[in-house]
């Protein structure tokens, strides 16, 4: 699959409680609420700038902090195609995958904010259009990557009737 | 080559020889989930055709981040948690009975040797009884109470050697806090740490989860302590459960070892906006506060609650600040309480609140004003943590926190506790 859009570029270590802050996810289960506030206490109306298939891209450790998987649901509903950065924190890396949203840990230091990428989720490659320039990305281990193909891990499970662990 | 503590619980429950790396599927122990994550759970449960839980005894769900409900959605989402597990049989901790990762713990589902999962990233905490216990989302929680198992990358270690003997007035949050400053925020992601040394053993049990408790802000997968004897009759008077114990070997490997002397601590804090950015209370005292927090599942316990009460007795918080003390849990208020611990912190001026998680996550119970500096016992301090991007959050231990509240400003806790014998 590949996946075409923008980048809105982040710093490092942003933990979950800035993907979606508690005043919000614990009175919901309406993922499109709370994507409308996504990002809001680091970057206010950030949500009115995503175009559906854009990238949030960011430096280490992303998605740090609580395990709160309506992070990468907000992410989602917001209609980012995948999330790249130079690492994620090991919990919403999980939840991620679990919920069908891709994540691509990949050296981010050269794009910028607003670059035109191109990611190709099978071969791992990212391809910087705005700056002429590839990276490759490390690869989803094999039992991660396939659930993120199932869909996540609710229809992994509604496939397979439990773990399929190659 | 020998093994670390996590290698040997998770290898004694897959049933096979392991090593970090190993991709693994474990049977679990026990299963929790919090009123912030159980409703996304029993939504995946459901979606992936899950009809009966593994095993309702071992799967509890704890009502404790937004409780009592402070609005009618979260009234509707402890609806659906209770009409869940009432269906399904689960064990349901109430309103006001505490926080998930005392009430665990101190309920007796914990025993050493245990794989547990809980859809809430400190779970981590139960690593200070040798159990293998870690955070997870919803639907990984989802997954494991339809199947009692989950998977696991087998992660490599860290170990952290403590030395010397804590100073009067310098405690185990100290510690943690010293060291997600020395690591920083992702200095042990997808690892386990092991504590140990002298003063680790030296720390009650309860000292001890404050320290696994933060193993998280490392980005640590679990923060594990060796059992010992006090770990053991800690669990014997709380499960009748047999613990399993795991030491690990001397020859394991570690990507890192880590020695601090920590006879030369000073009391610590973190600064906004980051759990690492740490600093010693030298550097601090005199910062105006507005509000101080006593509480969560770092430091809520009855030995938290009392050395607050110890540096408050007979005297009254600053006419500026809001003192709001949040029990851990029933148990740990009705003993404070036998104990004259609330007695003196209320009298102190302390606003006592349920015993719960609000007041941390921001849900309710002690959101900050605008431009407003709070000292908490908390584990995080990121913007907004406390329901309000324009405030400032300072963490740091229940002695630092009072003698604050006492001064109205950020005060180091040592002269008012210095020991019996001068030191």
């Amino acid at each position: 699959m590949v996946l075409r859009g923008k980048a809105h570029r982040f710093g490092d270590d942003i933990n979950t409680d800035y993907i979606i802050s508690g005043r919000y996810k614990f009175k919901t289960l309406d993922m499109e609420e709370l994507a409308k506030h996504i990002m809001e206490d680091i970057e206010p109306n950030f949500y009115e700038r995503i175009s559906p298939g854009d990238f949030i891209v960011a430096g280490k450790n992303f998605g740090c902090g609580s395990s709160r998987e309506q992070a990468p649901l907000a992410i989602k509903h917001a209609q980012i195609s995948a999330v790249l950065a130079k690492s994620f924190a090991r919990i919403f890396f999980r939840n991620a995958v679990n919920i069908g949203l891709p994540v691509i840990e990949v050296e981010t230091k050269n794009i910028s904010d607003g670059d035109e990428l191109e990611v190709n989720l099978e071969k791992g490659i990212v391809r910087n259009i705005t700056k002429n320039e590839v990276y490759s990305a490390n690869p989803l281990p094999p039992f991660m990557l396939e659930i993120l193909k199932d869909g996540g891990l609710v229809k992994h499970f509604q496939r397979h009737g439990g773990y399929r662990l190659k | 080559m020998g093994k670390t503590l996590a290698e040997k619980i998770l290898g004694a429950k897959a049933g096979s020889s392991l090593k970090a790396g190993d991709i693994v599927i474990v049977p679990l122990d026990f299963v929790m989930a919090q009123d912030g994550t159980a409703p996304l759970a029993i939504e995946s449960f459901e979606e992936m055709g899950g009809d009966e839980v593994f095993d309702p005894q071992k799967i509890a769900f704890v009502i404790d981040h937004s409780a009592p409900p402070p609005n009618l959605g979260v009234s509707l989402l402890h609806q659906k948690i209770r009409n869940f597990a009432r269906k399904e049989g689960i064990i349901l901790y109430e309103v006001g009975e505490g926080v998930c990762h005392q009430l665990l713990p101190e309920k007796g589902h914990v025993v050493p040797g245990d794989v547990v999962v809980g859809a809430d990233s400190h779970t981590c905490t139960y690593g200070a009884l040798g159990a293998f216990a870690t955070g997870v989302g919803s639907t990984d929680l989802a997954a494991s109470m339809i199947s009692g198992k989950i998977w696991f990358k087998v992660p490599s270690s860290i170990k952290f050697i403590l030395k010397g003997k804590l100073p009067a007035g310098v405690f185990s949050k100290d510690m943690a806090l010293f060291l997600v400053g020395k690591v920083t925020a992702d200095g042990a992601t997808y690892k386990a740490v092991e504590f140990e040394g002298e003063a680790v053993s030296a720390l009650s049990v309860e000292e001890r989860f404050t320290l696994s408790n933060m193993a998280i802000e490392m980005g640590a997968k679990a923060g594990l302590i060796a059992p010992d004897d006090k770990c053991l009759s800690w669990v014997k008077e709380r499960s009748s459960r047999k613990p399993q114990i795991f030491t690990p070997d001397s020859d394991a490997d570690y990507e890192d070892i880590f020695e601090f002397d920590i006879s030369i601590l000073s009391p610590c804090l973190a600064k906004p906006h980051r759990v690492d950015n740490l600093a010693f209370v030298e550097e601090l005292e005199g910062t105006e506060i507005q509000q101080a927090f006593l509480g969560t599942c770092t430091n809520g316990r009855l030995n938290d609650l009392e050395v607050a009460a110890r540096i408050l007795k007979g005297k009254k918080v600053h006419s500026n600040v809001r003192f709001i003390v949040a029990p851990a849990s029933r148990e740990v208020f009705l003993e404070a309480m036998r104990r004259g611990i609330i007695e003196t912190l209320v009298e102190a001026g302390a606003a006592v609140v349920t015993p719960g998680c609000g007041c941390c996550v921001g849900t309710h119970n002690g959101v900050p004003a605008d431009g407003e500096v709070v000292i908490s016992t908390a584990n995080r301090n990121f913007k907004g943590r406390m329901g309000n991007p324009n405030a400032f959050i300072y963490l740091a231990s229940p002695a630092t926190v009072a003698a604050s509240a006492l001064e109205g400003k950020i005060a180091d806790p040592r002269k008012y506790l210095r020991g019996k014998d001068g030191s």
